[in-house]
């Protein structure tokens, strides 16, 4: 269809010449009568200025290209691109094209053959960079409304890189047209930006800020912060200009040594004399091991110095400096201001309340954002410490292996990786797997060593630990000091976002849909299962339960197995955002420990309860003090050691006969 | 009652004979004093070795008498060592200071500026934190390695004891002290540089004149001094009365408390005074290391401590010493590359990677098989047998019933 246009196009510019050198010098009146005769027309009235574009006389030219008609935008951007060249003897300008010893000639409007030309014959035109600006702006007109989606797409995001004043008009003509509502919000956005930021009438720029209301969009804010920018300034009277705020020295905020400097940096004051200035004009007037007269082992405190220098000042041997006096007078002599860098009031005054309200909305945002973190962190925890709560629970043992059968869960994914290219797959099998592998490392320890320590928990502890870090390093002999990758599959890359502020990354949301379903199906056994309730009679009184035909040892055998086991599965879902190395599990261990002792033992609402403390305290100090997450969990366990004092045995206590001692 | 505190200890008077033929042995081989058969380096790992053994000591105390793991005892060490390496590297930075100074006699200011900027330079800050006020003067600072240990030892001992948080739970909670002190020094705005910790501790100043050769032999001297004296002090604690209450609250806390004694009190007593030992151990430490970071703090070496005190047999003071000793020598030996590769034929077993494996299920295998550690080994040798009263011991947490009486 664009062909057939430009066909038509071209076959009327034949016949275009002639009226067009009737034209007036200001050539729309023809563009809008003859639209399809206009281009060529145009290009053949102003052919010298093409061919030399500068960029003080462009611009009118460049309009009335573009006003032109249809094959316009596609000569402004063979024009930008340097593809054009004009020919010595008339003067006509073509598309070219290298082709062996000479140029291939095209038509300027309709790109149809027009010949070959040696290269002599030829000059191309080489537009500067600020003409192909100018052309750049022009072009974006067309852009703006070009039948392709994309392209308009494209324009709208070239605009908010780098949107300017010029851009304004194109824009407020294209919105009229635009048939996509997605992409007519967008640019009506746009428009508004712009005006806020390049508007000339203030009413207008103030209706602009208004017509955001809070908006939360990045966007938004950063045209609105340059507005208020301000710049400190000294005056002799009342300061003039924008007046944000007038400061008094000596008040908060603005010291009487800031307001002298500031004098300094504006000139109106002589600089005041630096201990390093002090001591280099006393140190370039040593005499005979003195200054003024003073022994140089004297001068080891600020008053004999100044004595010195007093003294070398007298003898006129430095210049005088500022003394505290005329410090202070010319301090009180002049009045201090903040000065707005946009001149209009009205315009910093409207801009000033939308950043407030702004702002406002966007730390209510940041608090659901804080807390999204959180639940995300103490799902983490709250997988990453079940496994424990159900054997020291169960079993009164710590297990401080407990990590690296979550860095085995960890290596296993990788391994199944290894094996399986696609991703959902693997991590489909890894699961189970994971889960199987620890599994039986659990029942294994329990078989080998635990059984044998039963009601000696710190030797069971210790032992553990033993084992801990013999494995370890067989991490490390296997798989090397150096990360593992375990990825994610595709359908878990990226994040939800809400808004510019509020987002979570899906794989965040899976471990927080695993957290739940492992709350589930832990309640569903304890609760529904003969396993459970066994478990919990042994978790009670291991002896009546043994006395009633349950088999305490194969309850323990199984529920350390268990417990294992979902370290495994919480190890294949850190590994997807957490990098997979030996150190994996020991990274988390403290943590779970914390949550266990928190939340309490013997009930899984109660690790429920101490991961959601844990995490939430972690992310809440955090975001006090966002740059140190060191500092965050130095005050998290200061505050849990506190905790402890008033709740010694967790937030959910087993109470009377179940709490065993 | 008559007998005096030696004869009813015979094996203060073995202890302190080895200790001192140990320190002559190393005197007489060494480079400053002798015949130049073991060198610097070696004297030093051998004066560390001391004063881990010392720290091993305290740590037999709190857990082998008292029944208090502790996994937080090295950050008493660390702290002994933070606050002596706080006047070494200040000292010595003053005389590097002041003998580049030129020009004008510098003020006070300008002294403690020039001395900030060379100290943190290393954190981008040029500002001498409030926690170094007394890094000026070596009487405060020693003062401090006590002040400070004993001091964060009393509050959470405090804390700890009051709750009645007992077994692993207080376990769990002295790791994560370590781990809290560990995680604050670790940033750069503690004041204690961060992860760089401090360095150049083995440079005492006014010594410079000594070299190495000697201050490494002159530190095994008040390492093993320091050691001497903790193992007195140690043996006349737990051989009293006193010691009968700590090994009563080890077997049975809460019969000891019916029984009119403040248990907490001994408990906060014993803790603070361990950590005492712990931070002067580690003041001694440091200088010959040469450097200190809060690595050397993090949970894992306060385990370690804990494994030393396990292989060596816990619940004697001697065995604690063994077992730091033999320990981290032989750690030492396997992790330093010295020791030959052992061939199996299909695989090459390079003990640098291997060692930790081995150690961890060694311990593994001396908790199941061995709780008494080296020091049954000794026993052994010395036909020293415990009376034979039929089936296995239930642990300190049963008291001293064995399985049978327990059962009856």
């Amino acid at each position: 269809m664009r062909r057939l246009l430009l066909a038509l196009a071209a076959s009327l510019a034949l016949s275009a010449p002639l009226c067009a050198q009737d034209a007036p010098s200001e050539p729309s009146p023809v563009a809008a009568e003859a639209p399809a005769s206009g281009l060529a027309a145009v290009i053949a009235e102003h052919k010298a200025d093409i061919a030399k574009p500068s960029r003080q006389s462009i611009a009118p030219v460049i309009a009335a290209l573009g006003k032109a008609g249809p094959g316009a935008p596609d000569f402004l951007e063979a024009w930008a691109d340097k593809a054009l060249g004009s020919r010595k003897s008339d003067g006509a300008i073509f598309r070219v094209k290298k082709a062996g010893a000479g140029y291939a000639l095209f038509d300027p409007v309709t790109g149809a053959d027009a010949g070959e030309a040696p290269r002599a014959e030829i000059s191309e035109i080489k537009p500067n960079a600020g003409v192909r600006g100018l052309i750049a702006a022009a072009l974006i007109r067309f852009q703006l409304s070009d039948p392709d989606i994309a392209k308009r797409q494209a324009a709208l995001t070239a605009l908010s890189r780098d949107g300017g004043p010029q851009h304004l008009e194109p824009l407020a003509a294209a919105i009229a047209d635009e048939p996509d509502p997605a992409i007519r919000a967008q640019k009506e956005r746009m428009l508004g930006l712009l005006t806020i930021r390049f508007g000339t009438d203030p009413a207008a720029r103030v209706a602009a800020i208004e017509g955001f209301g809070a908006d939360l969009g990045l966007d938004f804010r950063a045209a609105l912060n340059p507005l208020l920018a301000t710049k400190r300034q000294a005056f002799n009277a009342a300061p003039e200009g924008n007046v944000a705020a007038e400061l008094r020295p000596g008040k908060p905020g603005f010291s009487a040594e800031e307001a002298y400097d500031l004098l300094v940096a504006e000139g109106r004051a002589p600089a005041r004399l630096t201990r390093a200035d002090l001591r280099a004009a006393l140190e370039a007037h040593i005499e005979n091991g003195a200054v003024a007269g003073i022994p140089l082992a004297d001068l080891d405190t600020p008053a004999r110095r100044d004595a010195a220098y007093t003294a070398l000042e007298g003898a006129g041997a430095v210049p005088a400096a500022a003394t505290d006096d005329e410090v202070a007078q010319s301090v009180a002599a002049h009045r201090y201001a903040d000065i707005y860098a946009e001149p209009d009031a009205a315009v910093t005054a409207a801009a000033a309340s939308a950043l407030k309200s702004v702002s406002l909305k966007v730390d209510a945002m940041h608090g659901a954002d804080l807390a999204l973190d959180a639940l995300s962190l103490a799902s983490i925890y709250f997988l990453a410490a079940i496994g424990l709560a159900v054997t020291f629970g169960v079993m009164r043992v710590i297990n401080m292996a407990h990590g690296e059968f979550i860095t085995m869960g960890a290596y296993t994914g990788y391994v199944v990786q290894q094996h399986i290219s696609d991703y959902t797959i693997s991590i489909l099998v890894a699961l189970p797997l994971a889960f199987a592998v620890t599994f039986a490392a659990g029942v294994a320890m329990e078989r080998l060593v635990i059984r044998h320590l039963l009601r000696r928990p710190l030797e069971t502890l210790l032992a553990t630990f033993g084992i801990s870090i013999a494995l370890q390093q067989l991490f490390k002999n296997i798989f090397g000091t150096q990360a593992r990758p375990l990825t994610a599959p595709e359908w878990l890359d990226g994040a939800w976002v809400l808004n510019d502020i509020v987002g979570i990354s899906y794989i965040r949301i899976a471990i927080f849909v695993l957290a739940l379903v492992f709350l589930g199906l832990f309640l569903f056994v304890m609760n529904r299962t003969r396993l459970g309730l066994e478990v919990r009679a042994v978790t009670q009184n291991p002896s009546m339960a043994a006395s009633m035909g349950i088999n305490p040892d194969r309850i323990n055998m199984l529920t350390f197995g268990l417990g294992s086991g979902i370290a495994g599965i919480a190890g294949v879902a850190i590994g997807l955002f957490a990098k997979v190395t030996s150190e994996l599990g020991a990274d988390y261990i403290v943590q779970s420990f914390m949550t266990v002792v928190v939340g309490g033992v013997g009930n899984i609402w109660g690790t429920l309860a101490g991961a959601a403390l844990v995490g939430g305290l972690q992310k809440g100090i955090e975001a006090l003090n966002p740059s140190n997450t060191l500092a965050a969990q130095t005050y998290m366990i200061l505050f849990i050691i506190v905790f402890i004092q008033f709740r010694p045995r967790g937030i959910i206590a087993l109470k009377g006969r179940a709490a065993g001692d | 009652m008559t007998q005096g505190f030696l004869s009813r200890n015979p094996s203060v008077l073995i202890f302190l004979l080895a200790l001192s033929i140990f320190t002559l042995v190393v005197t007489v081989l060494s480079n400053a004093y002798g015949l130049d058969l073991v060198s610097t380096s070696m004297v030093k790992t051998l004066g560390k070795t001391l004063c881990l053994c010392l720290i091993a000591l305290a740590m037999d105390l709190v857990w082998g008498y008292m029944g208090i793991l502790s996994l937080g005892h090295f950050a008493f060490f660390g702290l002994g060592g933070y606050m002596v390496g706080m006047w070494l590297m200040y000292a010595r930075t003053r005389d590097i200071v002041l003998s580049s100074a030129a020009g004008l006699p510098m003020t006070p200011q300008e002294l403690n500026d020039a001395i900030a900027t060379q100290i943190f330079g290393v954190v981008g800050t040029s500002e001498m934190p409030a926690v170094w006020a007394f890094a000026g003067s070596l009487p405060a600072q020693l003062a401090l390695v006590l002040i400070v240990p004993g001091l964060l030892a009393l509050v959470f001992g405090w804390l700890a004891f009051r709750a009645r948080v007992t077994g692993v739970y207080l376990s769990i909670l002295t790791q994560a002290m370590t781990l809290a002190l560990a995680l604050y020094l670790f940033q750069n705005d503690s004041g204690l540089r961060g992860n760089n910790g401090l360095s150049g501790l083995q440079n005492i100043p006014g010594l410079a004149w000594a070299g190495q050769d000697r201050l490494s032999v002159w530190f095994l001297w008040a390492s093993a001094l320091a050691l001497g004296l903790g193992y007195l002090a140690a043996t006349f604690i737990v051989s009293g009365k006193f010691g009968s209450v700590m090994r009563a609250i080890r077997d049975d806390e809460a019969r000891v408390r019916f029984l009119g004694y403040p248990v907490e009190g001994y408990k906060l007593f014993v803790f603070t005074l361990t950590a005492l030992i712990a931070a002067i151990a580690g003041a001694l430490y440091y200088p010959q290391a040469g450097i200190i970071n809060p690595a050397e703090i993090a949970p894992i070496a306060s385990i370690y401590l804990a494994v030393w005190v396990a292989i060596g047999g816990r619940g004697r003071l001697w065995g604690a010493v063994l077992g730091a000793a033999f320990v981290s020598l032989v750690s030492t030996w396997f992790t330093g590359g010295r020791a030959p590769d052992l061939n199996l034929g299909f695989y090459i077993v390079k003990w640098v990677d291997w060692w930790q494996v081995l150690l961890g299920l060694s311990f593994v295998l001396v908790t199941l098989f061995a709780p008494k550690g080296l020091s049954g080994l000794v026993d052994l040798l010395t036909g020293l047998r415990p009376p034979s009263r039929r089936g296995a011991p239930l642990g300190p947490n049963e008291g001293a019933l064995q399985e049978r009486e327990a059962q009856e």
